[in-house]
């Protein structure tokens, strides 16, 4: 599988690197409590244990409040436009094979302005990694709904409620069969940094949704998550194994009389009908099936986890391995074969 | 019969149903006059529709070539020889058609149903309606079927071959060169071999027939044109661009990355750069216009050379990235194959109406470099300074073609390599300055005293580690900065470096054989050739008049002030309402006398030469007052 890692071409650091060196000298400005802090530090701490040079990393973002992160790391950034960052991304990632690229994004910036771009960067299986930071609101021009806020969510732009029906960005990524596609929660450090390991490392393209929480536009969203009852409430995936969750894997997710998954409790559920889990399902109708367990809105339930990872050619390396099936020994002779042409004529002095 | 009639020059049209293969008789008819020497022109015209409903006047495809013994500059307005395959094709382009023309129809066709299809009556070719014209009516169809025979094709394929038989008979009837038409049907159907004899019996059936029949009173024939002594080959537009794009990007040492999306009359540019993979051209086929551009910027960014092709719809979407590129300061050649406009307008048809667009189509002060190619030729000499003046100043660089160049074909005289100057990207590799706590540091955004093209340095590159982006900077270190004046440091300078630009650019240069012109002829872009052409026949006529071509539209040539206050007139033809005129009247704050046709069709030459001799004529008799 090593030939296969996400960071092949990338090359080695010569000394170790820590959290200290992927911190830049700007000041951090996210509002206080703000969810992209520790969603920051733990993508600061996790870069150095990828092993990588820290010159050959790009981050990209668009626009909204998860798009300053790249000031914040000191590796090579673009700032870029509202939900542009994934085709840029794919530009950089196909001109350089050696570079470790990533987008950070938001659900308004990757999912209404960029969605576009975002199922098609995941369709084409280009060799990135997206962290989408979705706090089910619009933070950063102060409080509109999203395409992740619940229906009837009241804001500035939907007084009476919104109308809108959100989308379920994991349901969405395996829709357009991304290859990998995960989820973790902003507090939840060990998860969420074994997560972008496993992304960083998948080689095409990964997408991470993190749930992020918003203190001043939507403070809360996935309390539930992140409470006493979160045992609960998390659907943890682990490949390979029965999902269960709960205290004692008191809960578990079994395939129902009609084929369909549900959620019963352990005890009383056939343990042949219990799901093991399998992110390298070649279909993606398992894991999409998994992503509907998500109770969105208030959050009440979630799986989380590694719903996909399946190995299919990243974009990016198909197009370099076109150009070197072919590629001319002799790039001057060929540019001028080229200008000739197969058809030319002499004109002499009259 | 007797030797052939030499002629200077010849303009046919060549028309049909657009199924009928009249774009590639056309270009073949433009290979084997070129290899005899003659100099060519063309104008490809065809419907937007990939088939429009068979023999209906919007299904009309045309292809016209203009070739002489003398080095011409447009395809010409007007044929003297029109082909015409079905009732369609002759009523579509009849009125073009000067009295006494010659007219080589198909009659296969002309039957009751479709002669009603087009709101025909009567059969032309049983009344008076053509008497005014040399008529030739030919069973083309069945000449060509009786041909074919003896290759068993069926009825339909069999009739399909009537464009070869009748580019046999204009071949025999110009005495062009027959050899490189039969290879090229042998390679381009080489996997089919009946189409491919069929064809070429067809071809061979048709310079039979004139050789045998008495029909045509003359053979004609067209000598070479002088020309610049070397090797030469034709080629349209749209290819000069691609190649000088890799040119470009080859001359600079950088990768050349495409990313681009769809769009007539620009995908050909696309279709050629994803076939130049030995050249090591990494093309990227984008979900839209945006994407085209934007992984463009990502590959520059990354230190390729990013270019997007597109045409105006296109163009219009880009612009927010194209400000991103001005914003951070990386090279990127933005080519905008302009067609007729707005929305969607007319896809197939030329104009130049996106000038204003390319010069202040952004959000805030966002200046950029705008060049224009005046030929097809043109086209690889423009991409290549796009490329030079992209890499080296570190700017977007808007590249306009239109329509009309982008298929238009004429001779090319092969470029040597060795002869365009390398371009340096020069991209940073070391500090180059201090911090705030005077530490030794990386400051992106400090500039060559010169150029004022910023440092740039390449991911991958160890100690330079640096984001920038859209939102505004510091003059220096490149960090987010809401300060004041340093915006209006920003602003200013954006402006200045683009504004340096014209160091780089010539002189524009002006044709006034005799020095006593009053009147000038200023344009830009593709109306070169009508222009050229028309101030020709102005000088044949006995007037004076000067001519001048600008490529740089941003900035323009240092001495174009001077130029223009040279001249008691300035005329400007335009395909649009008046664009350039109005650039130089806000900035030379002189005159300026539009002229604007917007057809979408290049200007006709022979009406540009009666208006420029009234003007002329108007303001000497003033004088004379």
């Amino acid at each position: 599988m090593s030939n296969l890692t996400g960071l092949r071409g990338v090359p080695i650091a010569l000394d170790p690197l820590n959290k200290k060196d992927y911190t830049s000298d700007q000041e951090v400005r996210w509002c206080p409590g703000c969810g992209d802090y520790a969603i920051l530090s733990t993508f600061q701490s996790m870069m150095g244990t990828l092993g990588i040079r820290r010159e050959n990393t790009v981050i990209v973002s668009g626009i909204g409040c998860a798009a300053r992160f790249p000031y914040y790391v000191d590796t090579y950034g673009m700032h870029s436009i509202h939900g542009r960052a994934p085709a840029i991304a794919t530009g950089i990632a196909t001109a350089r094979e050696d570079l470790n690229v990533w987008v950070v994004t938001g659900d308004g910036d990757s999912l209404s302005i960029g969605g576009n771009h975002l199922i098609h960067t995941l369709r084409r299986n280009v060799n990135i990694t997206i962290l989408l930071f979705n706090n089910e609101i619009y933070g950063l021009t102060k409080g509109q709904y999203s395409p992740t806020s619940e229906v009837g969510k009241l804001t500035k732009s939907s007084p009476l409620g919104s109308l809108d029906n959100p989308f379920n960005p994991i349901s969405l990524a395996l829709g357009a069969e991304a290859t990998f596609v995960a989820r973790a929660i902003d507090s939840d450090r060990k998860q969420l940094t074994e997560v972008m390991t496993a992304a960083a490392q998948h080689r095409g393209a990964a997408l991470v949704e993190i749930y992020q929480n918003c203190p001043i536009f939507n403070d809360g969203a996935f309390e539930g998550l992140k409470g006493p009852e979160k045992e609960d409430l998390l659907i943890n995936l682990r490949h390979g194994e029965p999902i269960t969750f709960g205290s004692e894997g008191r809960y578990c997710v079994f395939r129902n009389a009609r084929h369909d998954f549900e959620i019963g409790e352990t005890a009383d559920v056939d343990p042949a009908a219990i799901v093991v889990h399998d992110a390298e399902r070649p279909d993606p109708s398992q894991a999409f099936a998994l992503s509907r367990l998500t109770e969105g809105g208030v959050m009440r339930q979630a799986p989380v986890g590694i719903f996909r990872n399946v190995q299919r050619p990243a974009y990016d390396d198909r197009v370099r391995e076109q150009i070197l099936e072919v590629r001319a020994e002799d790039q001057d002779a060929a540019l001028a074969d080229l200008l000739a042409g197969p058809d030319t004529w002499e004109a002499t002095a009259s | 019969m007797a030797q052939p009639q030499p002629l200077d020059r010849v303009v046919i049209r060549f028309a049909g149903d657009s199924g009928d293969g009249m774009q590639l008789t056309g270009d073949r008819f433009t290979a084997e006059s070129a290899s005899l020497g003659n100099d060519v022109a063309t104008l490809p015209n065809f419907p937007a529709e990939i088939r429009a409903p068979q023999g209906t006047l919007p299904g009309v495809s045309s292809f016209q070539l203009h070739f002489a013994d003398f080095d011409i500059v447009t395809p010409g307005d007007r044929p003297d020889v029109l082909v015409a395959m079905n009732p369609a094709a002759l009523k579509a382009n009849l009125h073009d058609l000067p009295k006494g023309g010659v007219i080589i129809v198909d009659t296969a066709d002309f039957t009751k149903r479709n002669l009603a299809k087009i709101g025909w009556l009567h059969n032309p070719l049983e009344d008076s309606t053509l008497s005014s014209y040399k008529l030739h009516a030919l069973d083309l169809t069945g000449m060509a079927s009786e041909a074919v025979k003896e290759f068993g094709l069926g009825r339909k394929d069999a009739s399909r071959t009537k464009n070869m038989f009748a580019l046999g008979l204009l071949s025999w009837l110009y005495s062009r060169e027959t050899e490189q038409t039969i290879k090229f049907l042998e390679d381009k159907f080489a996997r089919k071999p009946d189409i491919r004899d069929a064809n070429i019996a067809a071809f061979r059936a048709g310079h039979a027939f004139g050789e045998t029949t008495e029909v045509f009173e003359h053979r004609y024939e067209v000598g070479a044109a002088p020309m610049k002594p070397g090797r030469y080959r034709q080629i349209t537009g749209n290819l000069a661009t691609a190649y000088g794009l890799i040119t470009g990007a080859k001359k600079a040492g950088l990768e050349l990355f495409l990313g681009s999306y769809p769009i007539t009359p620009a995908s050909d540019i696309l279709h050629e750069l994803s076939r130049r993979k030995d050249l090591g051209v990494m093309t990227f086929q984008a979900e839209d216009e945006i994407a085209g551009v934007a992984s463009a910027v990502g590959a520059s960014f990354a230190g390729a050379l990013g270019a997007t092709t597109t045409s105006g719809p296109g163009m219009a979407l880009k612009m927010e990235t194209i400000g991103l590129a001005i914003m951070t300061e990386i090279p990127l050649v933005v080519v905008n194959v302009q067609r007729a406009g707005p929305s969607t307008g007319m896809p197939t048809k030329t104009e130049q109406a996106d000038l204003l667009q390319a010069v202040n189509g952004r959000n805030g002060e966002a200046p950029v470099v705008v060049l224009a190619a005046r030929s097809a030729t043109d086209c690889f000499d423009t991409a290549v300074e796009a490329c030079r003046i992209a890499v080296k100043y570190r700017t977007p660089v808007i590249m306009l073609s239109d329509g009309y160049l982008a298929n238009g074909a004429e001779p090319w005289r092969i470029p040597d390599l060795q002869a365009i100057e390398p371009i340096v990207p020069g991209y940073a590799t070391e500090l180059n300055g201090t911090d705030k706590v005077g530490e030794p540091a990386f400051l992106p955004y400090q500039r060559d005293p010169e150029t004022l093209a910023r440092a740039m340095a390449v991911p991958g590159t160890p100690g330079l580690e640096h984001r920038i982006g859209g939102i505004e900077k510091d003059a220096i270190t490149g960090a987010i900065s809401y300060d004041p004046d340093n915006h209006d440091k920003m602003v200013r300078t954006r402006q200045a470096k683009v504004d340096a630009v014209v160091a780089d650019i010539p002189d524009v240069v002006v044709d006034d054989p005799t020095g006593r012109a009053r009147v000038l002829v200023l344009g830009w872009g593709s109306t070169y050739g009508p222009i050229t052409a028309a101030a020709r026949r102005v000088r044949l006529g006995g007037r004076d008049v000067a001519t001048a071509h600008l490529r740089h539209l941003n900035p323009m040539p240092a001495n174009l002030g001077d130029v223009l206050a040279a001249y008691e007139r300035v005329i400007v033809p335009e395909m649009n309402l008046g664009q350039l005129a109005q650039l130089l009247q806000a900035r030379y704050l002189r005159e300026i006398t539009s002229y604007s046709r917007v057809r979408g069709l290049p200007i006709s030459l022979s009406e540009l030469e009666t208006d420029l001799v009234a003007e002329i004529d108007t303001l000497t008799e003033g004088a004379a007052k």
